[in-house]
């Protein structure tokens, strides 16, 4: 299937999304105007790659910040990788910064997917 | 003339660091997050500071341009305001933005029931908000009120000045106290 790859900008994220490689990584800064428009093809994505998943999945989140309006949108990703197998979460946030932490700690406890934490 | 020195004065007892008043967009919201950043840089704030400042200012900024497009085009270019203050030992994010009177009363409920919780509270309530499937596009349903007030650790302060009959100025504050990020 299709690789999704969208370079950060300012307000947005960078977005990798490749089934071969098993890469899955959204990092850097999250405040676009319409985050429901943002993250759609991330959205679309998970749901062509759910139909034929790899055995195991990790999604790595490492971001700097995220608006109120992109969390709701984070927790959406969230939800749609739970249905796939062997999903594990990687979060990782600067090493002093404890709101991503806390963040991170927030949606583990909304989801039922295992999150790693680790600093950068 | 004696305006522009005036506006000086007053920015000075205010201890404004930044009035923007003008277009409210995703461009201009970059803008001014970019020249504050800067400025946080140069007075070598904690990290912690830097960052609750920026976040208060983003869901301030963003709120303003998301309730703007419910102003006509031609009234919207000077119609909100927004301003940092910056004092010894705290930042003072504030903005003002007009709103049909009928807004009010559910904005000043909202409000109120953030600044009646506590740090759990929250916490529990910035998690149902995010939960709730039927967040409009318009608002975060408060989502960005409670992250501020998260972010702050105090109350938020408010006031709704009468404009016209139908409409009223929303004005907000959020302090981020140095001593709270530490």
């Amino acid at each position: 299937m299709d690789t999704l790859h969208l370079e950060g900008t300012e307000d947005t994220p960078r977005v990798t999304l490749d089934k071969k490689s098993g890469t899955m990584e959204i990092s850097g800064r999250s405040l676009p105007e319409d985050s429901t428009e943002f993250f759609k093809p991330v959205l679309d994505w998970i749901e062509v790659y759910a139909k034929d998943p790899n055995p195991a999945s990790v999604c790595v989140f490492k971001l700097e910040y995220f608006n109120t309006a992109s969390s709701k949108l984070i927790l959406d990703v969230l939800y749609a990788l739970e249905e796939l197998p062997g999903m594990r979460i990687a979060w990782y946030f600067h090493e002093e910064d404890e709101d991503m932490e806390e963040a991170g700690q927030e949606f583990a406890e909304l989801v039922e997917i295992p999150f790693d934490f680790k600093t950068y | 003339m004696n305006f522009i020195f005036d506006l000086h004065q007053t920015m000075m007892t205010q201890k404004l660091i930044l009035v923007y008043q003008g277009d409210f967009t995703q461009e201009t919201t970059k803008s001014i997050l970019t020249m504050a950043e800067r400025s946080l840089e140069a007075s070598e704030e904690d990290p912690a500071i830097k960052r609750k400042v920026f976040n208060v200012m983003v869901e301030a900024l963003q709120n303003i341009v998301k309730h703007n497009e419910e102003i006509d085009a031609s009234e919207r270019r000077n119609a909100a305001i927004f301003l940092i203050g910056k004092e010894s030992n705290r930042y003072t994010i504030m903005s003002g933005n007009p709103i049909p009177s009928t807004g009010i009363s559910p904005l000043k409920e909202t409000l109120e029931e953030i600044n009646a919780l506590d740090k759990e509270g929250l916490k529990d309530l910035y998690k149902k908000i995010i939960q709730d499937a039927t967040i409009s596009d318009k608002g975060g349903a408060g989502l960005g009120f409670v992250d501020m007030a998260r972010k702050s650790g105090e109350k938020l302060w408010f006031d709704f000045p009468k404009m016209s009959e139908d409409c009223a100025f929303f004005c907000l504050k959020v302090n981020v106290t140095k001593e709270f990020a530490d």
